[in-house]
């Protein structure tokens, strides 16, 4: 279509031009740059085929007309013929210039091809990391290698989302101003971004030899230990059970992340307050997603007015962590089917 | 390709033919859709009116009738919206950086027209719902939901597994079903007041 299309608009109104960038795109070859325009050979779509063919059909248009025009003006309108030639003229090429400007900003800043060696990953090799990140590593005299991706770390959080956002329901937690996907991502991302952002900076006060996208690999991976726990603890409400994860499942992927960070780093104070300061944080953010969003219900309904508040909502999601043997099997009930039976014996 | 003269962009033709052509290509593939096999008609001709009018009808859908829905944490229509447009957009983003080669309309449309089993599945738990709430319904509906969101990820595997390199296939589907996931709670957890 290129080679059609260039003859016809070349030589009259500067059309030839905007088909330059296809080139640049030809010789870019295989880049991933989000196309919004018809140059993307893969997309057929009906509606992109008639807007270029409409386009064509337009452009010898006005080339029919621009010379019919010339002819015209040149004989009966003398003068003024020409300027309004003229204007048409210059808009036209101020269009094209705009357009061209704006297409390349877009393919430069649109251009995915940033990240794009940070998602060369095999799904052997995430699943390892996975694993790999709930073992700490004994040798510390040696800094430890950490994967730099981004495609392990970013599904993790993702995943901790969808697993709050399941807490979240199972427990009605109400949110006054906001809502509860928005709450979701926005904690999980915030974590993510903040805190490997702050343990960098402390790394660079410290001297640490960890780049920002280890850092972000490092604590990305290092969510998998809390997406584990939060699954049980959200389904089965122990509180004894909660502790229990926390210390243990919680504990090693911190220990994993500490290992890695004292090898990276030279100096007893500096790398008890860099360790210190992301083992508190990664173990109190568990605790917080824990006891956050899984709050007991009735506490929250005392302060809040309206007697048309169903009583599906007054059951209590908090079970006492000490419990006779004989009454535990009913604890192991999911709050949903709990609070369904609770409505069926109101009935 | 269609012809010359039903140029869509040409304002002085008001004539019913082009929708009745664009309603027809919706149509055949929300067939495409409900009987999903390894073709290549979602991606040839894309369009975005089908994952328009779905995301439309399900946020419709889940708006509660009392009038205070927002003390209960109900998804409001645009959290819907923006739930499905940025989950597919993220996950276009995602297959494109692992080395796939679909255009990126072309997975907008394909992951729109795909939450047309879940628009189903909701239209079955309202319906569902309307006889009372019991644990026999919230059977039914988990046995719906569960249906459908199985139909979607196979739908939607079909069409998009093929523009990905063989061996990581696994990590683009991963985030698909993390988005109907998402989708498919939303459908199972919704009561009206």
């Amino acid at each position: 279509m290129a080679t059609t299309a260039a003859p016809a608009g070349g030589a009259q109104n500067g059309a030839g031009p905007e088909w330059g960038g296809f080139e640049e795109n030809i010789q870019g070859g295989g880049s991933a740059v989000i196309d919004m325009e018809n140059m993307d050979d893969t997309s057929g779509s009906s509606f992109e085929d008639m807007g270029e063919l409409h386009q064509r059909l337009r452009e010898e248009e006005v080339d029919a007309d621009a010379a019919a025009a010339e002819e015209e003006d040149g004989e009966f309108l003398g003068m003024k013929g020409f300027k309004g030639q003229l204007s048409r003229q210059v808009a036209d090429q101020m269009w094209q210039a705009g357009k061209r400007q704006a297409s390349r900003a877009f393919s430069l800043y649109a251009n995915i091809d940033i990240l794009r060696p940070y998602f060369d990953v095999e799904p052997a090799q995430v699943r390892s990391r996975l694993l790999e990140s709930m073992i700490p590593i004994k040798m510390v005299n040696f800094p430890q290698k950490i994967a730099g991706e981004l495609y392990g770390p970013l599904m993790l959080v993702f995943t901790l989302v969808a697993i709050l956002l399941h807490g979240m329901k199972t427990s009605d937690t109400i949110i006054r101003e906001g809502t509860l996907m928005g709450t979701a991502i926005g904690t999980c991302f915030g974590y993510w971004l903040g805190v490997s952002s702050f343990i960098y900076f402390l790394a660079y006060l410290c001297n640490a030899q960890i780049t920002m996208l280890q850092m972000l690999a490092l604590l990305g991976y290092g969510l998998f230990g809390h997406c584990i726990v939060l699954f049980i603890t959200y389904n089965i409400h122990l509180h004894a059970l909660f502790y229990l994860f926390w210390l243990l499942v919680g504990g090693l992927s911190t220990m994993r992340m500490v290992a890695v960070l004292v090898s990276r780093t030279v100096g007893p104070t500096q790398r008890l307050l860099l360790c210190g300061t992301l083992a508190a944080l990664h173990m109190l953010f568990l605790l917080y997603l824990h006891f956050a969003y899984h709050k007991v219900v009735e506490g929250i309904l005392d302060t809040l007015e309206g007697p048309n508040i169903p009583p599906i909502q007054r059951v209590p999601r908090d079970i006492p962590a000490m419990l006779p043997a004989a009454r535990l099997p009913t604890t192991m009930l999911n709050a949903t089917a709990k609070a369904i039976a609770v409505t069926l014996q109101s009935h | 390709m269609a012809e010359a003269e039903e140029s869509p962009g040409d304002p002085g033709t008001a004539s019913p033919r082009p929708l009745m052509r664009d309603l027809k290509a919706v149509g055949k593939k929300f067939m495409h859709v409900l009987y999903p096999r390894k073709s290549n008609t979602l991606l040839r001709d894309w369009d975005l009116w089908g994952p328009l009018i779905l995301c439309v009808t399900l946020a419709l859908m889940l708006q509660r009738d009392s009038a205070d829905s927002e003390k209960d944490g109900g998804p409001q229509f645009a959290e819907v919206f923006v739930i499905v447009w940025f989950g597919a957009v993220t996950i276009t983003l995602n297959s494109k950086l692992l080395g796939g080669n679909i255009s990126f309309f072309q997975s907008l449309c394909v992951l729109g027209y795909c939450i047309l089993p879940l628009t189903v599945a909701m239209l079955i738990c309202r319906l569902v719902l309307l006889a009372g709430p019991g644990p026999i319904n919230f059977m039914v509906r988990l046995f719906v939901v569960i249906v459908m969101f199985a139909w979607s990820i196979v739908a939607s595997t079909a069409f998009l597994a093929d523009s990905q390199p063989p061996n990581r296939r696994a990590l683009a589907v991963y985030p698909v079903f993390l988005f109907y996931f998402v989708i498919s709670w939303m459908i199972l957890t919704f009561t009206p007041q």
